[in-house]
């Protein structure tokens, strides 16, 4: 393909066949938001149905698909692929990179988690959402399920699939792209936990595949690994959930970590405090990640001494974080703070992660643990950690890369309204549920008895999932209300990092000449001694790019298709399921023996982008 | 436009230098050496089992021992693992080990059959 071939495709075509991380980002944040509302809904219905005692809102069957759909469509749909967005768009840019490793797998694993997305919400309309909660503890979700669980298995393993492969491209890209200078201890903190990461989905999301598989063989293939009555244990289900899920919340928290420390940095005016020991700190979450799953089986019956191990390995997970929040803190002392939106999230995020991380260490405790198992306080919990820190995380991203991605900044004063409605909201929803679960209201419930004290208290969370919601409009609308304010230089928050380099909008081939990184905050070093521009670390030349494709379209749609054959299996449509899997090999197949040896961009036109120099 | 680079799938030509024969002549000797032994172990592991002059208890976790030491020197030798500039790769797969290790552990002895 010539480079006036690639120019001239139309825009659907364009985004379709794209391998650009910064396009396939804004497809991850765009997919992404969508499950953020769709997940959001379903969580407003649920709160309504708990309104009052005794509500005949929903039955109770809709409500265990509502809560199942809840959880894994905020976990799987919509939290990781807008961390994944912000990670393809500003990963590359951060280590002076001109795209990712592998861009045509970068696009694959974005079609996969949308087809996988796709086919598990398309539940709700072909016999019921999945039910089992998103933990889908076998012998519920094996023996006494219907067909929800069917796309659960699917829709999730082929989205995993897709997950695996984009935490690879992002090992690569890291250890493998880096700009002239940038060695690993010059990466931005945020990198450094998209790096950290993505190890941590390299290896925990083979545990997701592998249950998934073994729970699709035993409801397929009629196999009994989980099967009591016929020798097989249930608890290993419960293990290999939980060695994919408890690293999965840190693949979640440290991406949002990341970004904290480049917003607190970028709006303090001041190198990050204790670099390295946030580096290591990092490092240290993600391995200790690994060691404690067993926390979530504390009443499983596995023995004191088990509980102990794990108890203790869970609570010095607290060390490393605190190292951070310290970190954050010091890094504001002594600085001149700018309240910006993004810098107010930051500044939330900092006591509503503190208490999400206390009842973390309550919940450690195991001999407690068997009191507040399974009931409200569990949910307050994790909702503490996962909006306190993950998706104020994902907002003040957005407020900070948003004129890097879309060329425009929000609104300043919307997006204030916006953080203290969703702030409040927020603590107005849970704060009430660790009291709700100390009095004994278990998770998972469709209603509750009037009379037991609970009704104040669920009423006042409802309230402030209505706030929540609300606020969530405000921001959708602000996208479109700021759109009028342009941003043309490139720099609107007199960055530090190489990110904020480039001009605006960002050139599809990023850097017109790599840069040559001389220090940690790049950019800051060359404003403050050098010339505020930084040095090139090649000549000005063609530029070489890959071709677009829509190869991964296709194998994505086929898996699509071969999951519909094995989920009908009964009514004789398992040809279906062949020949998805045919339509998947063979574009896998004509990707392997077409040479692409992709096309350049001309120096002429690259010349013509920063003025004609 | 300008011819961009090589073509890296060309065949090479020419003769290698004198320190690559060098290299090439060392690496020879270290993987003849590592193959005598790795054959050597097979057989050991053989014999432990197919002799019974070492009971079944000891057999398995002493044959599960050299199959490790067998592992470790086919990643190694064979598959190039000493060599430098495999930092990265030694550092996955030993942090794949390592978290493997309480993986299998607690599968085969924290299912609530026997308490700990």
């Amino acid at each position: 393909m010539s480079y006036a071939k690639a120019q001239s495709k139309s825009a659907v075509w364009d985004w379709l066949t794209t391998v650009d991380h910064k396009k396939i980002g804004i497809m991850y944040l765009v997919a992404g938001a969508f499950f953020f509302a769709l997940g959001g809904f379903e969580a407003i219905l649920m709160r309504i149905q708990l309104m009052f005692p005794e509500a005949s809102f929903l039955p109770a069957q809709t409500f265990n698909e509502l809560l199942t759909m809840h959880g894994t469509t905020m976990i799987f749909l919509a939290a990781m692929p807008i961390l994944f967005g912000l990670m393809n768009y500003i990963v590359p840019l951060q280590i002076g990179a001109r795209d990712v490793a592998f861009p045509f797998l970068n696009s694959l694993g974005f079609w996969l988690f949308l087809f996988g997305g796709i086919l598990l919400n398309l539940s709700w309309f072909f016999g019921g959402a999945p039910d089992a909660g998103w933990t889908a503890y076998v012998p519920l979700s094996s023996e006494y399920s219907g067909t929800g669980i069917d796309y659960y298995v699917l829709g999730l393993q082929i989205s995993g699939a897709g997950t695996l492969i984009g935490g690879i491209n992002f090992l690569v890209t890291i250890i493998n792209m880096r700009a002239p200078g940038m060695s690993m201890m010059r990466m931005p903190l945020f990198t450094w936990s998209t790096f950290v990461a993505s190890t941590l989905i390299l290896f925990a999301f083979p545990a997701l595949t592998i249950g998934l598989l073994l729970l699709m063989l035993e409801r397929i293939f009629g196999a009994t690994y989980f099967a009591v009555h016929a020798g097989g244990n249930v608890v290993i289900w419960q293990h290999l959930f939980w060695i994919f899920g408890h690293p999965e919340v840190y693949i979640l928290i440290l991406p949002a970590f990341g970004i904290f420390s480049e917003i607190i940095s970028t709006f303090s005016k001041k190198r990050l405090f204790g670099y390295s020991a946030m580096v290591f700190a990092t490092l240290l979450i993600g391995f200790l990640g690994f060691m404690v799953w067993a926390h979530h089986m504390f009443t499983v019956g596995m023995g004191p001494i088990a509980n102990s191990i794990f108890a203790v390995a869970t609570m010095a997970i607290a060390v490393p974080t605190g190292i951070k929040i310290f970190n954050w803190l010091f890094t504001m002392m002594g600085g001149r703070i700018q309240f910006t939106t993004a810098n107010l999230f930051a500044l939330g995020f900092i006591p509503s992660f503190v208490m999400g991380g206390v009842t973390g260490v309550m919940l450690a405790t195991s001999a407690a643990n068997y009191q507040f198992h399974d009931t409200y306080f569990v949910v307050a919990h994790f909702h503490y950690v996962i909006i306190g820190g993950v998706v104020l995380g994902i907002f003040g991203g957005a407020f900070y890369w948003w004129p890097r991605m879309f060329g425009y900044k929000l609104d300043e004063k919307l997006g204030k309204i916006f953080f203290w409605m969703f702030l409040f909201g927020f603590h107005l929803t849970f704060f009430v549920q660790h009291f709700l679960g100390l009095m004994g209201m278990p998770r998972r419930v469709a209603s509750y008895l009037d009379g037991q004290g609970l009704n104040d208290m669920n009423f006042i969370s409802t309230i402030g999932a209505f706030l929540m919601g609300v606020a969530f409009i405000i921001f959708v609308v602000n996208i479109f209300v700021s759109m009028k304010n342009r941003e043309t230089s490139g720099d609107p928050w007199d960055g530090r990092t190489l990110e904020w380099t480039i001009p605006s909008p960002t050139p599809e081939y990023n850097f017109a000449q790599t840069p040559l990184v001389r220090d940690v905050d790049a950019y800051w070093h060359e404003k403050y001694e050098g010339d505020g521009k930084m040095k090139a670390a090649e000549p000005l030349g063609d530029i070489h790019m890959p071709n677009g494709s829509i190869l991964p379209v296709i194998i994505s749609i086929g898996l699509f298709i071969s999951s519909f054959g094995f989920i009908y299996r009964e009514h004789g449509v398992i040809w279906v399921a062949i020949l998805g899997l045919a339509i998947t090999f063979g574009a896998m197949f004509v990707r392997s023996i077409k040479e692409d040896h992709g096309y350049h961009i001309p120096v002429e036109e690259i010349k013509n982008d920063k003025g004609g120099k | 436009m300008a011819q961009h680079g090589i073509d890296p799938t060309a065949p090479l030509t020419g003769e290698p230098t004198k320190k690559t024969k060098r290299k090439l002549a060392k690496e020879l000797r270290t993987q003849l050496i590592s193959f005598t032994f790795m054959i050597f172990l097979t057989t050991i592991a053989f014999i432990s089992i197919a002799s019974d002059a070492i009971p079944t208890g000891f057999a398995i976790p002493f044959i599960l021992l050299l199959a490790c030491i067998q592992v470790v020197l086919q990643l190694y030798v064979f598959m190039h693992l000493n060599e430098r500039g495999n930092g990265w790769q030694n550092a996955m797969i030993w942090t794949g080990v390592l978290i493997a290790i309480p993986t299998v552990a607690s599968l085969m002895l924290l299912l609530g059959i026997v308490k700990f």
